[in-house]
């Protein structure tokens, strides 16, 4: 659960300092790079926060054994 | 069960028409990363910065990105209308869309067009194989004994790396019966796999319209139990999504990567950081590949008797701790300056440096050099200088003869200094009737192009060494299919097992080259111009080993008797 906004803060972290150094010729290649990477990565972060979530409930412990379990509606 | 009563030669048939076609898809959605450089150069404008980025967006992201939305959309399709009809039409979709990337003209006819149009066919690939393995693997689990499942999905898992060893031997047939010049032109034989993707499917298509509904989708739908909004019940319901989310970052996160590793990264580094020539690269992995696909088998079988847990896993595992050891053995191979053999002096050879006026920059001369050094054990080291000198006015021929001296410090060749024609504006001495410019200045970086040609005993160790990497692919990618099916059940399969999926293999694995080429480029310093050239290693490593020990710890080594619920 708590790799997930270390990914983040990372990738942002990395982001704004390779922006920063990029030469004003490779600016925006290199800010598309890192807009592309963030945009990817930022949502399945959020589904690694989700996923820590559940394992820190305890929601990993029993895994179903038929799909009856699994279908909960 | 209906499952259970599938005769072999029945399974045979079911195995061959879902294979076939998802073959076809991979093999649709490989040829264009197969040819990126020069889908590039025809489609996109040259030596313009805006290309550059449409480039990269077209063909690193486009493609791969859509992948899990193809999974939304014609997994829930499949969920909702059946497996059948929804991947006849993903296939539809893919053979279209490749057949159509063969015709558009490029960008000196149409201007911007050409990329635009590109880019959207390239996501409606995409987005068909986002929709096609999901339904192929489902449709072959939903048939299989359950006591085999895993020996006859892995026949499905064969499909990407056959697709993409397919892929290379057409690619590479044509560019050899046509030359590289021919090849590579507007209207060349680069377009021909892509229109002989029309002919394979058709041929897949007309096979697919023989087959029947999966039975328990179809015994699903006859008792009115199909879901309704297999989207909301496969990522709204906390007990599914769990196991969705358990999927992709237990499992199909670590494979992706080590997938894409294991293959087209690995063709990638052979090809450009240890400057093996084209054919060459592609002649290892198709060959590697070749000996290692049926081992996608082999653990698909294992799986049936031992779990797929901890076969998937230990691939992984392999993978984290030899990546390094491995690609450093591809740059220590191919080390010219580690080379025992002699250089066979009688047949290594120097061109005469060539001079050239840019034709659209008449201020600008390239000088080229090339150097073939032959060794005594059949390797060739080419190495191609270009320089660039610059002139106080514009000159108004096509060749000239300049004053400059080339000094050669990467070659192989064993010649240190080469003078073209002309000397130094110092002591000039010209024959008659050839003009003489001088050179104000030349580039500070001149175009270095090394090849080389291997030797037979290193080709064939590098064949080894692809083929134990791609031995780690087929432990993880081989029971894939049966331990996804296993995890959701029949009504919201499609849609639950497509998003992983895709996920893991378009996003993590597909981000692999691009990653990892970024990678690299950020361990360039003043001081190691080449940068860390294993630095790209560290994105799989660590997704592989993150993927190791949530699996490890939250996967089950079960076998689900029952997918028919």
């Amino acid at each position: 659960m708590l790799l997930s906004p270390a990914i983040v803060g990372f990738l942002f972290w990395q982001a704004a300092e390779k922006i920063g150094k990029a030469s004003e010729a490779t600016k925006a290649n290199v800010t598309l790079q890192w807009s592309i990477i963030l945009i990817i990565f930022f949502p399945i972060c959020i589904g690694l926060l989700i996923f820590g979530y559940y394992a820190f409930k305890d929601a990993y412990d029993h895994l179903p054994e038929s799909s009856a379990e699994i279908t909960d509606y | 069960m209906s499952n259970n009563n599938n005769s072999e030669k029945g399974m045979g048939f079911i195995i061959g028409a879902s294979s076939v076609g998802t073959l076809i898809e991979w093999y649709d959605f490989y040829i264009f990363g197969m040819l990126a450089t020069i889908i590039s150069k025809q489609f996109f404008p040259e030596d313009s910065g805006t290309s550059a980025l449409l480039s990269t967006l077209a063909i690193f992201a486009a493609g791969f990105i859509v992948r899990p939305f193809g999974a939304l959309v014609f997994g829930r399709l499949g969920d909702l209308i059946g497996r059948k009809y929804t991947f006849l039409l993903t296939l539809i979709l893919m053979g279209g869309s490749t057949f159509a990337i063969g015709l558009v003209p490029g960008f000196k006819t149409i201007g911007w067009a050409a990329p635009i149009i590109v880019l959207v066919l390239r996501l409606i690939q995409g987005l068909a194989l986002g929709g096609e393995y999901g339904g192929a693997a489902t449709y072959v689990a939903e048939h299989a004994p359950a006591k085999r499942r895993g020996y006859w999905t892995s026949w499905i898992q064969t499909t990407a790396t056959l697709g993409l060893f397919l892929a290379l031997g057409i690619i590479l047939f044509i560019r050899k019966s046509q030359g590289v010049e021919k090849f590579s032109g507007e209207w060349g034989g680069w377009r021909y796999p892509f229109w002989i993707s029309l002919l394979l499917v058709i041929v897949s298509i007309i096979i697919r319209m023989r087959m029947k509904e999966s039975p328990m989708f179809a015994k699903v739908k006859a008792e009115g139990k199909t879901s309704v909004n297999p989207l909301k019940e496969s990522f709204g319901h906390r007990a599914n999504f769990k196991m969705v989310l358990l999927a992709l970052f237990g499992a199909v996160m670590g494979q992706g990567v080590v997938w894409y590793t294991g293959q087209f990264y690995a063709q990638t580094f052979i090809e450009n950081i240890c400057k093996v020539n084209f054919v060459d690269s592609r002649n290892i992995l198709m060959i590697a590949i070749l000996f290692a696909t049926p081992f996608f088998v082999v653990f698909g079988a294992l799986s049936d008797k031992v779990g797929r847990k901890w076969i998937m896993l230990i691939g992984m595992l392999l993978a984290v701790f030899s990546y390094r050891f491995v690609y450093q053995t591809f740059i220590d191979y191919t080390n010219v300056a580690a080379k025992r053999t002699m250089i066979d002096v009688s047949k290594t050879t120097k061109s005469d440096a060539v001079a050239s006026i840019d034709a659209k920059d008449k201020k600008k001369a390239l000088i080229n050099v090339r150097y073939d050094s032959v060794y005594t054990d059949g390797a060739v080291y080419t190495f191609t200088k270009t320089d660039t000198l610059h002139f106080a006015r514009d000159y108004t021929g096509n060749t000239a003869t300049i004053a400059y001296i080339i000094v050669k410090k990467d070659s192989t060749a064993g010649l240190d200094t080469v003078i073209v024609k002309a000397k130094t504006a110092a002591g000039v001495i010209l024959p008659e009737g050839i003009t003489y410019i001088t050179a104000e200045k030349k580039s500070a970086k001149p175009g270095v192009v090394i090849e080389k040609s291997l030797d037979s005993n290193t080709f064939w160790k590098m064949v080894g060494w692809v083929f134990i990497l791609i031995l780690f692919v087929t432990m993880v990618y081989g029971p894939m299919a049966a331990f996804l099916v296993e995890l959701f059940p029949t009504k919201i399969r499609y849609t639950s097992m497509s998003l992983p999926y895709h996920i893991g293999n378009g996003v993590f694995g597909g981000l692999v080259p691009f990653l990892g080429t970024l990678i690299v480029e950020f361990t360039k310093t003043k001081e190691l111009p080449g940068g860390d050239p294993l630095a790209g290693l560290w994105y799989p490593i660590g997704i592989a080993a993150l993927c190791f020990v949530i699996g490890a710890i939250y996967l089950r080594n079960h076998i689900d008797e029952d997918v028919m619920d």
